[in-house]
């Protein structure tokens, strides 16, 4: 181990041996995950709404769809580096303060939600309308379908979006370190790029290039295990 | 009984309103196989989405068992569906359920225990033939399978209604045929009312016991199976049931006669004794008989000599056996 980190700058040494590098590497992928729960928690519902309340869904509400459909646009085409600034007020109104962690996962769950909105919403879309057809004709009241007919049916593309999202959200939270947050992605920025450490930066990028390949991976292998159309 | 009054449908779409279906009246009598045919656009299968409200109708009625579907509350109608099962060209299986998961699904619709449900879900496959495929997922399984499948789904709830939207359309001719077989099996034995859109004549011919002609948005005749197939009295039956005589009418001059053959029987050899007996010679221009149960039904297109008294001495002949025809132009 030492003659490995022999090849390294002090500063990785001492970051290392004080184990900030392993705290940043667990702290990039609590803040991603959690983020991205809460995110589905708000994302997947609305989602849902704006597939079944659009003009072929189950339950065409206009005015509904419309209104969600807008909000969702706002918050999709704001920079997420305007929208982390714009929303400091927002963080530290839900939790307190607008630094460390805590308003970071709230910045990512802000930015995150209405793209999973999307990603959920183009899933279910893609559940076949004549198996939908086939439900309605076998008298399935509306809040079945989406149970029992399109979470089911459109489980295998809501794991690749959930993938894809989980990726999305952990390039953002190397971002959000910006606003004092932990992860990887302080590292790179507080002790490489600001203190110049070039092995700093590159040591967080492999890292975080690992940990998206094994998320890619690791989701991808169990979409098509839950995928029952290719066999 | 299914019964339609005044039935019309019109959708509104950005360039206007396009009406598909108008002036509809039918009578679906209880136990019968009922087919309902027309070329792609004529609107049947808007028409069969009505009977179950898939479709909610523009104005008229949809009285099935004595109740106005039209009149149900929602959750009243969600009920009566479950007593009009539906089969489709696509099958539309859910596709991450196994075979056994796809019948169980209406059943858990119903509010059926888990163990009832699979025990019917069993007990349909059986039906269907289907019983060692229970595990597998549809897209193991064939086109013939997946529709069998389908029809197990749709009958598991007990309906006393099956309705099929060109369910064998996608099929091959040997699928096609142990689909429509089975149909007769369960319309026979379970006593289902099974109505049919389709638009292949062969498969109203197989299986069907009274039929509706539907064109352009509209019935245009509704009769009996052999009632149609022997005289089509509509120009759109009449596509539908002989395409290759229009066909013929149009190519060939001279006079021409078509004859129908409506139930006489089928070992008479009819053409033979009318050249033998009237000395005349007669050129087929078109043939289409069936045999049912030693009957012939169907039509044939013959010319007739040019001399007017040999053409005579055909008629008269035709007159005395009395044998239909009709004069062509």
């Amino acid at each position: 181990m030492d003659k490995i980190l022999s090849y390294f700058s002090d500063m990785f040494v001492q970051l290392w041996e004080n184990g900030y590098i392993q705290r940043g590497i667990w702290e990039t992928v609590y803040l991603t995950f959690l983020s991205a729960a809460i995110a589905y928690a708000i994302g997947l519902p609305l989602g849902l709404i704006l597939s079944v309340t659009d003009e072929g869904g189950i339950r065409p509400i206009k005015w509904l769809n419309k209104t969600l459909s807008i909000i969702v646009n706002i918050f999709r085409s704001m920079p997420f580096i305007i929208l982390m600034v714009a929303m400091l007020p927002v963080a530290k109104a839900i939790v307190g303060t607008s630094l460390g962690n805590k308003a970071m996962i709230v910045m990512l769950v802000i930015a995150a939600a209405p793209y999973v909105a999307r990603m959920v919403e183009s899933s279910i879309k893609e559940v076949n309308a004549g198996v939908i057809e086939a439900a309605q004709a076998m008298g399935t009241p509306n809040l079945k379908i989406v149970t029992k007919v399109l979470l089911p049916e459109a489980k295998p593309a809501l794991i690749v979006g959930a993938v894809i999202s989980v990726v999305t959200i952990l390039g953002y939270s190397a971002m959000a370190s910006t606003i004092g947050g932990g992860g990887l992605g302080a590292l790179a920025i507080i002790y490489g790029h600001q203190r110049s450490n070039p092995d700093i930066i590159w040591f967080s990028v492999v890292l975080i290039v690992i940990i998206v390949q094994v998320i890619q991976e690791f989701g991808m292998w169990i979409a098509r295990k839950c995928d029952k159309r290719i066999k | 009984m299914i019964e339609i009054r005044n039935l019309e449908k019109s959708f509104h779409t950005a360039s206007g309103t396009i009406v598909a279906l108008k002036n509809i009246d039918l009578t679906i009598n209880d136990g019968e196989i009922f087919g309902i045919i027309g070329l792609s656009g004529a609107g049947k299968s808007t028409l069969v989405r009505c009977i179950n409200l898939l479709e909610k109708p523009t104005a008229g009625e949809v009285i099935v068992d004595g109740q106005d579907l039209m009149t149900l509350p929602k959750r009243a109608l969600l009920k009566m569906r479950r007593s009009i099962g539906m089969i489709f060209q696509g099958f539309n299986l859910l596709e991450q359920r196994t075979v056994l998961g796809n019948v169980c699904y209406p059943l858990e619709i119903d509010g059926w225990k888990r163990a009832d449900a699979r025990a019917r879900a069993v007990e349909l496959l059986e039906l269907v033939g289907l019983a060692d495929s229970q595990k597998a997922y549809p897209s193991q399984l064939s086109g013939g399978q997946k529709q069998r499948v389908a029809i197990a789904r749709a009958l598991a709830t007990n309906p006393r209604y099956l309705l099929c939207d060109e369910a064998t359309s996608a099929l091959d001719p040997n699928n096609t045929a142990q689909i429509l077989e089975l149909l007769k099996r369960i319309n026979r034995e379970l006593g289902v009312t099974i109505v049919i859109i389709t638009h292949e004549m062969k498969v109203i011919d197989k299986i069907c016991d009274r039929v509706a002609v539907i064109d352009k948005s509209e019935i245009a005749e509704v009769g009996s199976v052999a009632e149609i197939f022997t005289a089509p009295k509509s120009e759109i039956a009449k596509e539908l049931i002989f395409p290759d005589s229009l066909a013929v009418k149009a190519v060939t001059g001279g006079k021409k006669l078509r004859i129908v053959f409506n139930g006489e029987a089928s070992t008479l050899p009819v053409i033979s004794n009318l050249v033998l007996e009237c000395q005349v010679p007669v050129n087929i221009l078109f043939a289409d008989t069936k045999d049912f149960d030693g009957k012939a039904y169907g039509q044939m297109i013959i010319q007739l000599p040019d001399d007017d008294r040999k053409a005579e001495r055909v008629i008269a002949y035709l007159n005395t056996k009395k044998i239909s025809y009709l004069k062509e132009e």
